[in-house]
């Protein structure tokens, strides 16, 4: 035990982004072995950066959907829902962790996976690299372990903003290892998910990523882990089509559209314009595929009470 | 000559072959032609693969079931809703031994090829494939299936059904079954639609089939925008029998004739019998939970080779 759990007291006074109170906390010590564990396995917690001079806090945002126009700095305030027609807007994958672990617990999962370029496509590892710099994130998705109103928990989340969000290898080989620490340490996995599917860029490699994942998962379930996913705008291909619609809870963000096919593929295809709203969350909810649609702002609550469902401690004992 | 023509040229002679009238001189011109034809090939480029694992005339579902396997009983539905037809199997006997057997059914004629979709499944024909499979393993039978799909159907009631959730659902399923599993990719394999029934212990490939992440089309529609690139598509994709099998993706080709299985299926029906025999003779001495954890850890590490 010992040194991260002290580091992390200390930063929990210091992080004030999400504003949401730790609840009183009623869990017991973590074993220890679940510890040893994660700390082979994850990086410390990132340091709270000392807020920098942001010049696009007061920068114009534009709803997409209404026209309001709002300032960054409340839109982030607001996750990024617009206030005037609740739109849910795009946000970023590192942004949507701050914003749902209790401040300072959240520490990133190690998994180097070099560049690799199969296909040898054509500027392909530079493609990445810039996406590195420019999103700060090392791949399509950020995972870790974080805590929701003091219930550990392993949380991946995926990045649109990083090539789509589109699964190749490591994208793949993260939410496989996520599931298998998750299952070492007895922990929930939470998966936030935002994709356009396989990523055409590593070809055959990238399709074998959905069996390997749903093979992790159905290992895990199997186990009695408990998977919940939370599909976000969008959820599309092979994602969609594996780990992804293989949670024991379902919760969808409102108007995401998930679905295997894309829906103009799927117009050339019949020769017939789409029904309004076809693959939206809400047209899923009717046709029996998402347990419930919540809206941003009360997605960590709901998360909470979910986890606190599952406690495997309230069991009851006969 | 590029491939249509040279193909074309193939076919004509194997049915010159079959007219007993002709006489020895034309007999040793016509294989000499052949042999010729057939040199031209041997070094076939990815999308002249593509051309031969869609050829009409290739060998489908059905012909491997009769060539392959006795006292076959069909199963039909997935007992929820419908009979998907682009999914096509059962049980049956190989060298005596009850198997559960089936595939992507693409129909030999444009009026089949209609009525089962072109070998397009919708959730149902997934969910069908799932109850075969889980029987199979219920009752201990091993499982073969032959990959042949353009890919998943993208239609209005595919999605309105769950065919993103069909699919995982095969994908989670086969990774965990305590029996043998082994496919065979025949023709094409294009995408999600040909992994969910190819999650198994033994991927083979036949070496003019194709298994890629989506058809050329859609794989140049997505990055170019442009769906007629679909030839420069192929070779950037590395989707032939050779390339996968160098990435550790699949673990055998079975060879074809020159020009393509259509010239010759008896010769490539063998040697996908022989196959079989191997690897029932390998299974033999596992245990289920053996079985199933081979497969799993093969997924597990299905991408170790380039890493």
């Amino acid at each position: 035990m010992g040194l991260f759990k002290h580091k992390k007291k200390n930063k929990e006074t210091a992080v004030q982004e999400t504003g949401s109170k730790a609840s009183a906390k009623v869990i017991t010590e973590p074993e220890a072995d679940m510890d040893e564990v994660l700390n082979a396995v994850l990086e410390a917690p990132e340091q709270a950066k000392k807020k920098a001079p942001d010049p696009q806090a007061t920068e114009t945002f534009t709803c997409s959907e209404c026209g309001s126009q709002h300032l960054i700095r409340d839109m982030r305030k607001v996750l990024y829902v617009c206030p005037e027609c609740g739109k849910h807007h795009k946000i970023s994958a590192r942004r949507r962790m701050r914003n749902l672990v209790d401040p300072g617990t959240f520490r990133k999962l190690r998994v180097p996976v070099p560049v690799l370029n199969p296909l040898e496509y054509p500027e392909y590892e530079e493609k990445i690299q810039a996406l590195q710099e420019k999103t700060g994130m090392d791949e399509g998705v950020l995972a870790g372990v974080g805590e929701l109103e003091g219930r550990k928990a392993v949380i991946v989340i995926m990045g649109s903003e990083f090539l789509m969000g589109s699964m190749g290898i490591a994208v793949g080989e993260k939410v496989t290892r996520a599931f298998e620490i998750a299952e070492k340490a007895k922990l929930p996995v939470i998966i936030f998910t935002a994709s356009g599917g396989a990523r055409m860029q590593e070809g055959i490699l990238s399709l074998m990523q959905m069996a390997k994942t749903s093979a992790a998962v159905k290992r895990f379930s199997s186990n009695g882990g408990l998977y919940i996913a939370v599909l976000t705008h969008p959820t599309t291909g092979g994602v969609s089509a594996s780990f992804a619609t293989l949670a024991d809870i379902t919760l969808a963000e409102p108007g995401a559209l998930i679905g295997f096919a894309g829906p103009r593929v799927i117009e050339q295809t019949i020769g017939q314009k789409l029904p309004e709203g076809f693959q939206r969350a809400e047209y899923l909810e009717t046709h029996g595929f998402v347990d419930e649609i919540v809206k941003r702002q009360d997605l960590r609550q709901e998360l909470a009470k979910l986890l606190l469902l599952h406690d495997q401690k309230r069991r009851p004992t006969l | 000559m590029n491939i249509r023509e040279i193909d074309e040229r193939m076919s004509a002679i194997d049915d010159a072959r079959k007219n007993d009238g002709l006489d020895p001189a034309e007999i040793s011109r016509l294989e000499a032609e052949y042999a010729e034809l057939a040199k031209a090939c041997e070094n076939l480029t990815a999308h002249d693969k593509v051309f031969l694992a869609r050829h009409r005339k290739r060998p489908k579902i059905d012909d491997y079931i009769n060539a392959l396997f006795e006292d076959f009983f069909i199963q039909r539905g997935d007992f929820l809703s419908k009979e998907d037809k682009s999914i096509f199997g059962g049980i049956a006997r190989f060298h005596g031994i009850p198997v559960t057997v089936l595939g992507h059914r693409k129909g030999h004629n444009i009026t089949e090829s209609m009525e089962f979709n072109f070998g397009m499944p919708e959730p149902e024909g997934y969910r069908k494939a799932l109850r075969m499979m889980k029987q199979a393993e219920k009752f201990g039978r091993p499982i073969i299936t032959f990959i042949d799909t353009p890919g998943a159907y993208p239609g209005l009631e595919a999605e309105e059904h769950g065919q993103s959730n069909a699919i995982s659902m095969n994908l989670a399923e086969m990774s965990a079954l305590r029996t043998p599993v082994i496919s065979i990719v025949t023709g094409e394999g294009s995408s999600g639609g040909a992994l969910a029934i190819g999650v198994a212990n033994r991927v083979y490939m036949l070496e003019n089939a194709v298994y890629s992440v989506l058809s050329p089309e859609g794989f140049a529609s997505i990055l170019w925008k442009d769906g007629n690139r679909a030839a420069e598509a192929c070779d950037l994709m590395k989707l032939t029998a050779e390339d996968l099998l160098k990435y550790g993706v699949i673990d055998g080709i079975i060879p074809e004739p020159a020009g393509g299985i259509h010239h010759d299926p008896e010769t490539v029906y063998k040697s996908i019998e022989r196959m079989i025999i191997k690897e029932f003779n390998r299974f033999k001495w596992m245990s289920p939970s053996d079985i199933a954890k081979e497969r799993y850890e093969k997924f597990r590490n299905i991408d170790m080779k380039v890493r």
